[in-house]
């Protein structure tokens, strides 16, 4: 290993800490008069494209991007304070964070100019949702077995296929997605993708939900019949989309959202323990305090360093890798903590209630986005061991 | 990290390669590499770096001497470099005069207390202090009628029950009572009781990121080195992935070590925030030197069990700093009763704070 393990303590910047007061003082409200229900969007869904145009009309979405495309030009800290804001107040997100945090910087990095000045700027006022189609039956973890096929014709593609595991798709209106253009070669079986922008509500794709076990419709199948792509709906290099994956990765896997899913059953947990709780009880929030206030440390400093110009890919795929298995073991360690508090008085049904929801959805933590496994692969390539 | 900073790292990462080289240490069967390493670490101005000029220290930043202490981990430092510095930390701040030589402090376990009578004289016990039996010179925390102060102490009037510790540099037991101080100065303003167990602390987990960086570092390369099965070691998952979460674990130590660190060099006196973030790196840095050595000793397998090997003069040291200033499961005690005083609600606010 040649470069060693670095985080640069980095503090968020004053502007980043005035936006906070504001990003708080907007929740509070939206709570306050019904906008939105904490409990309802963990339980049942973070879909809502009403609270979606709303943020977009405070400028929260897409705020580091260009001002030519509806972005705000804000640094990457800024946005920061937003997301983990939106996350610990359990806001419903999800009609814009996939188009804010992963589509909206593929399609100004790839997609032609006229393109970009269509779809970015809707995206921004909170009106247009994305979902990523990478996933199919025969490759999750294995991406390059991808074999949706994109098949050239006159102006452009047809495309044939299954996609699954798509989250949101039923609610989108657009998603990238990746498609087989040719065959792998011998020596780079990683050939042969390309990505694509894929307008969602028109005939030729069908879209069935897949529930989960949690009783909620995220997953969808998306299967594509002859689907007609334009020319122009390429994102970036035919054949090449591998190598575009890399450089937005240490974002997408480093932000706050990767530690801070499961973030109300501490929350609930300190309730639940009061104000004096035994050393047994004390020591365990202690000691779960200390874990994620390191991983908000690290996640910022990542963040910080990439604001900054440098570059940690390492340091990035750590902290996801951390982080999902600090919100997967969260609701177990709660569980263990609380065992010996009453049902009453207090929060202690209110905590279950959650803590049984968490623990249902604790699974997927460590899947989606990519698992452990593969993500630890990436940090032993990053140690230098493949 | 600024331009003085880092030749200070360079100079202190040459003295350590030339004269603190684990290899050469474990295969050398007398002492006398200590004499000159501490020589060569006094005259560079590195045991006073926390002492200003004009009490005969270099004056260096708080910010420097924890990189000095982050190199100081990297070699699992086997001399009294991060207890002096603390050491002359506290004098300075009390405005003593400090004495030449090594120097260690106490107490170091959160409970014991140490005292001083109306006749002036020390009384009470602290276990686990680090080198007590090496040093001339103790730096005692101790209250008279409930105000705190610094006290140096000569180790040769103290009673000392010498311990090993885990690697061997001495864990001691110190009875103070009827000891007469040296030198006595009241404790600065904006210190408080827990003030030496916080510093204690921030360099300890400070030295445990730097230890988890030469064992992560050591156990990548060796994994490539080792074949077995036909091939390097390196090359199976299991392997790969046991070395992904030593990474992490060593990601987590040096990121919460550096913000404590930074958090004790930009604040004036030692708030919450100093006591919120250096419980927190504790806590955090002593989980991840224990996973983190059980993983560095897997990869090595049987050779890194050996004597021979240096694997043990990393990995002992990580244990045995988990237990000094405070150890996880004391620091979690304090920090959950913290938290939950505030509140459930004021736990994100505190958090986002930092």
């Amino acid at each position: 290993m040649s470069q060693a393990i670095h985080f640069d303590p980095i503090r968020l910047p004053p502007e980043a800490e005035e936006l906070r007061i504001e990003v708080r003082t907007f929740l509070a409200e939206e709570i306050a008069n019904g906008g939105f229900d904490p409990q309802l969007t963990i339980m049942k869904s973070g879909f809502d494209r009403a609270f979606s145009k709303r943020v977009g009309a405070k400028g929260w979405i897409g705020m580091t991007w260009p001002k030519k495309y509806g972005g705000q030009e804000r640094s990457f800290l800024e946005r920061y304070v937003v997301t983990e804001e939106f996350r610990v107040h359990n806001a419903p997100i999800t009609a814009h964070f996939t188009a804010d945090r992963q589509s909206g910087p593929v399609l100004l990095k790839y997609a032609p100019e006229h393109i970009k000045l269509d779809v970015v700027p809707a995206i921004t006022r909170g009106e247009c949702c994305f979902c990523i189609g990478m996933s199919e039956p025969n490759s999750g973890s294995d991406l390059f077995a991808a074999s949706t096929r994109a098949t050239s014709t006159e102006g452009g593609y047809l495309i044939n296929g299954t996609k699954l595991w798509t989250s949101n798709a039923h609610n989108s209106d657009y998603m990238i997605g990746l498609f087989r253009t040719s065959v792998p070669t011998k020596d780079n079986r990683r050939h042969g993708l390309t990505q694509f922008l894929v307008a969602l509500k028109q005939p030729g794709i069908t879209i069935n939900p897949v529930r989960n076990m949690a009783g909620k419709h995220e997953f969808n199948e998306v299967v594509f019949d002859d689907l007609f792509i334009p020319e122009d709906h390429v994102l970036g290099e035919v054949d090449g989309a591998w190598k575009q994956a890399t450089s937005e990765l240490a974002y997408e896997r480093s932000g706050p959202e990767r530690f801070l899913e499961t973030y109300y059953v501490l929350t609930e947990l300190v309730r639940v323990l009061g104000q004096n709780p035994d050393a047994r009880a004390a020591e365990g929030i202690g000691r779960l305090v200390a874990q994620v206030h390191t991983l908000r440390r690290m996640s910022v400093s990542v963040n910080g360093m990439l604001q900054a110009g440098k570059e940690p890919v390492l340091e990035g795929s750590i902290v996801k890798d951390v982080g999902t298995i600090w919100e997967q073991a969260l609701p177990a360690k709660a569980r263990d903590l609380a065992a010996f508090v009453d049902a009453e008085p207090g929060n202690r049904a209110a905590f279950d209630e959650l803590l049984q929801f968490a623990t249902t959805i604790a699974p997927k933590l460590t899947i989606q986005g990519g698992t452990t496994e593969v993500l630890r692969g990436i940090i032993a390539r990053g140690l230098g061991l493949r | 990290m600024s331009d003085t900073n880092s030749l200070l790292v360079d100079a202190t990462t040459r003295i350590f390669q030339d004269l603190c080289d684990p290899q050469t240490i474990n295969a050398t069967k007398d002492d006398g590499w200590k004499v000159e390493l501490w020589t060569a670490l006094e005259e560079a101005g590195l045991s006073l770096a926390w002492v200003p000029e004009e009490s005969g220290g270099s004056g260096a930043s708080l910010a420097d001497g924890f990189d000095v202490l982050a190199v100081s981990g990297r070699f699992a430092v086997p001399v009294p470099l991060a207890e002096t510095l603390v050491a002359g930390w506290l004098l300075a701040s009390a405005g003593l005069k400090c004495p030449v030589g090594a120097m260690t402090v106490a107490p170091s376990r959160l409970r014991d207390r140490i005292n001083i009578g109306d006749d002036g004289k020390l009384s009470g016990r602290a276990l686990g202090i680090a080198f007590a039996s090496s040093v001339e010179t103790l730096v005692v925390l101790a209250k008279r009628n409930g105000e705190n102060h610094v006290v140096l102490v000569a180790t040769k009037d103290c009673t000392i029950l010498g311990a090993p510790g885990l690697a061997g540099d001495g864990r001691d037991a110190v009875t103070f009572d009827g000891v007469v101080p040296i030198g006595i100065g009241p404790l600065a303003q904006g210190l408080s009781s827990n003030s030496l167990a916080l510093m204690g602390a921030a360099a300890r987990a400070v030295q445990i990121g730097g230890g988890l960086q030469a064992i992560l570092t050591l156990a990548t390369d060796y994994a490539q080195e080792r074949v077995a099965f036909g091939k390097p070691i390196s090359k199976f998952q299991a392997v790969q992935h046991n070395l992904a979460k030593l990474a992490g674990e060593t990601a987590a130590a040096v990121a919460a070590a550096s913000s404590a660190a930074d958090t004790i060099q930009t604040m004036d006196t030692f708030n919450d925030s100093v006591f919120f973030e250096t419980a927190a790196a504790k806590i955090r840095a002593g989980e991840a030197a224990g996973q983190g050595a059980a993983i560095a000793h897997q990869v090595y397998g049987a050779i890194g069990f050996t004597e021979e090997h240096i694997l043990h003069r990393f990995t002992q040291r990580l244990w045995g700093w988990r237990d000094d200033f405070g150890n996880e499961s004391e620091w979690a005690v304090q920090l959950g009763e913290f938290v939950a005083k505030g509140g459930a609600d004021d736990l994100w606010p505190l958090l986002a704070s930092r």
